[in-house]
């Protein structure tokens, strides 16, 4: 987990790290937008489900400047509307994401982005994400919501937005730097414990400054 | 709303702890599970509930009234149902690391362990020594009995029981503990903290049946063990409440292709023969009553909680339970933001110990200012509930808002599933920690694959690409 926080710096290099989560109805694109962002693949025939499901990839934004984000992927949990509370808890950002051919994905977009914006950290930075943006280009009647009306639904409930596909990866790249722009990186995310130094104890034995398990106190 | 796969190799029903950890453990190694609740929450009777549900689960005030609103945003509250901690050097820390399921969590110590001395007006709290060091600044021993004590510790640290030339002269498998507490000269009073706030027994039957002192010399070193990890205190505590435990469970067993549904009501068990071979369950669409998504399914298993078999489990005993919000620390707990308390029964007059746990803001389970205490304790009558736990009570000192329920009952399975193919748990006993849970995860584990779980490695050779 996050050794370093927001804002960390080490000579003139500023190092921050964040927690994603993907959200949006199953089939989207959300577990492959992920494998393109950070292994740069796509797989047309994926298993939906089944999937790594905590990836990091980091941004630089320039030459002083690395985002690391610590990607949640649903693990198919939103299938049957069974997400855990800790999936959103302390997320720093969130990619929201449709399917430009399923018009009734936007629906369930907004229905995610009401819940965050109800639920999660006050400053939680949402982006919304039209996906497979690759299958209109090729057949331009298959898309099913007009961008223009996505977009302005996004800047009236102050989403960054972009039309992305996960197969050629158009935008892909942009819209997780767009995120990693607008985060705070002077500050450290509202009351995440993953940012700055671990308050917690680490159980793995290796770790340093705990004894071995089997040094008995006696 | 996608078809459910028509069979699975395990069907597992609740999401407890211990089902949660099964579930994942399953997954790993490659079985393909359903895990199925009726409740929309993770968790269970292992669940951590928001101060608004807890009022409406307890109903303890008037119809109109909304008195969790002076506690500030509900949603700052993760309230236990169960009260427990885990034992840093425990078995279910084993697992967590094992799964690697400590990525999703954060811990943090429990402050401090400590033991009542005394009853009523005269009732002393000290700390609860865990090195030969802190035996000698105890209070809770003269100075000779210290040294006694010191040199019991000491013994325990080095004990092998292999090696019966260090064994005082005792047969250590079949005599006592008696015996052996009798070989160090210790007191009666040292006994009792050594018993119950060290090897966490919660009652004295451990001292005179033959061929406990094993078991209770690994008990008072898994405490040691426990508090060397990382200092103050055996326990420690996962930030938001133990209600993440059994998210991260199933956060692993999804990962790894499990298949969650919360909101759904399990119909009926198929049988063939004696056999369970299926379910018909109905997954509850609240927003929309019309559109319930019913379904059958096979499964080569099933696994659950006791509420989901209610003709197939027997009641144990009952533990009584009163959650307690406060806007202070305990008395005598060096101001700690959290701690255990133990009242050995032998102070007041009862058979069963009772427990006192405190966490506060400091795990994130509450706002700033507020602690929540548990205190707990075996029922040992049929009414008078709230007198029993009237010793736990004197010790937290003002009161804000205390939640008493009717005795919990503990259920366990009437049978081991070798016959009707269904593994059931057992409810989450009376103790301060989860040993009993993980016995009771490998008990399942063993009956239903018949083989005993080995959770070392687990996850070695079955990373998933990509993962980090
Ligand atoms: C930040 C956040 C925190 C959440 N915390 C919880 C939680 O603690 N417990 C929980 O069960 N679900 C919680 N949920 C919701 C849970 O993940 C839902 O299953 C999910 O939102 C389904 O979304 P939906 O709009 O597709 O389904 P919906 O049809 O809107 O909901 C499915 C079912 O979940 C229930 N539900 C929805 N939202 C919540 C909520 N916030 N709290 C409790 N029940 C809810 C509904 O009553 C319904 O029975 C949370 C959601 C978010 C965004
Ligand atoms: N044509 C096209 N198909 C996509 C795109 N992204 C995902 N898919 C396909 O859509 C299906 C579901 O994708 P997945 O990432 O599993 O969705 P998730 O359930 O939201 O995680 C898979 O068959 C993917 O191959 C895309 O950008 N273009
Ligand atoms: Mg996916």
């Amino acid at each position: 987990m996050a050794a370093r926080g927001p804002g960390s710096r080490a000579g003139n290099s500023r190092f921050a790290q964040f927690k994603l989560v993907l959200l949006g109805e199953s089939a989207v694109g959300k577990s492959s937008l992920v494998l393109r962002f950070v292994k740069d693949q796509f797989d047309d025939y994926r298993e939906s489900t089944i999937g790594a499901a905590f990836l990091t990839q980091t941004i630089s934004l320039d030459d002083s400047t690395t985002v690391k984000f610590e990607i949640w992927d649903t693990a198919g949990q939103e299938r049957y509307k069974s997400l855990a509370p800790m999936y959103y808890r302390n997320a720093n950002c969130a990619v929201v994401v449709y399917d430009i051919t399923q018009a009734s994905s936007l629906d369930k977009a907004k229905a995610w982005v009401k819940e965050l914006q109800r639920q999660a950290n006050e400053n939680i930075i949402i982006a919304l994400a039209g996906n497979k943006l690759d299958l209109v280009t090729e057949q331009p009647d298959k898309r099913a919501i007009p961008a223009a009306d996505a977009e302005a639904y996004a800047r009236e409930a102050g989403l960054l937005f972009f039309e992305t596909s996960a197969k050629t990866s158009e935008n892909v790249k942009e819209l997780f730097t767009a995120i990693a722009k607008k985060l705070p990186l002077d500050q450290a995310g509202p009351r995440n414990p993953r940012s700055g130094p671990r308050a917690g104890v680490d159980l793995r034995p290796e770790a340093p400054g705990t004894q071995g398990a089997g040094a008995c106190s006696c | 709303m996608d078809e459910i796969a028509p069979e699975y190799d395990v069907v597992v029903l609740g999401t407890g702890l211990t089902e949660c950890v099964l579930s994942g453990v399953l997954s790993v190694k490659g079985k393909k599970v359903l895990h199925i609740d009726r409740n929309d929450h993770y968790g269970g009777e292992a669940a951590s509930v928001n101060i608004e549900a807890l009022f409406k689960k307890y109903g303890n005030y008037n119809k109109g009234e909304e008195p969790w609103k002076k506690y500030g945003r509900a949603n700052d509250w993760n309230i236990d149902l169960v009260p427990k901690l885990l034992m840093s050097s425990g078995e279910l820390t084993n697992i967590l690391v094992s799964t690697d399921v400590t990525r999703y969590l954060e811990f943090k110590q429990v402050a401090g362990s400590y033991v009542q001395q005394g009853a009523g007006a005269k009732a002393t709290v000290a700390k609860v020594p865990s090195d030969a060091g802190e035996a000698l600044r105890s209070s809770l021993m003269g100075i000779f009995e210290k040294r006694r004590m010191k040199s019991f510790i000491e013994w325990i640290g080095t004990f092998d029981i292999a090696n019966s030339a260090d064994h005082k002269g005792l047969n250590i498998s079949t005599c006592t503990m008696k015996d052996v507490y009798d070989k160090f000269g210790l007191e009666a009073g040292t006994r009792d903290f050594i018993g119950h706030a060290m090897a966490l027994y919660q009652t004295d039957a451990y001292i005179t049946e033959k061929g406990r002192a094993p078991e209770t010399i690994e008990r008072i070193r898994l405490y040691g063990n426990s508090v060397a990890r990382y200092g103050k205190s055996p326990y420690i505590y996962p930030l938001y409440g133990l209600g993440e435990l059994p998210q991260g469970f199933a956060r692993l067993s999804a990962i790894y292709g499990g298949t969650y549904m919360l909101n759904t009501n399990v119909d009926e068990i198929l049988y063939d023969g004696k056999k369970a071979v299926g379910i018909k369950a109905t997954m509850v669409n609240g927003h929309e009553p019309g559109k319930d998504m019913k379904f059958e399914t096979k499964a080569g298993k099933i696994l659950g909680d006791p509420s989901y078999f209610q003709d197939k489990v027997q009641v144990t005993g009952h533990v009584l339970k009163a959650i307690c919000i406060l806007n202070h620390p305990l008395a005598g707990t060096n101001d700690n933001d959290s701690c255990q308390l133990i009242i050995p029964q032998s102070q007041v007059g009862r058979k069963n110990d009772i427990y006192i746990a405190v966490v506060s803001s400091a795990h994130s389970v509450c706002p700033k200012g507020y602690y929540i205490a548990i205190v707990s304790t075996i029922a040992e009558t049929t009414a008078n509930h709230h007198l029993e736990l009237a010793p736990g009570f004197e010790r937290l000192g003002r009161i804000e808002e205390k939640f008493l329920g009717p005795p919990i009952p503990l259920y366990e399975p009437l049978e081991n599933g070798a016959n009707d193919n269904i593994f059931i748990s057992k409810s989450y006993d009376a103790t301060s920690h989860f040993e009993t849970t993980t016995d009771d995860v490998k008990d399942i584990y063993l009956r239903a694959e018949g083989q005993p779980l080995v959770v070392e490695g687990l996850r070695e050779g079955t990373n998933l690409v990509g993962e980090d």
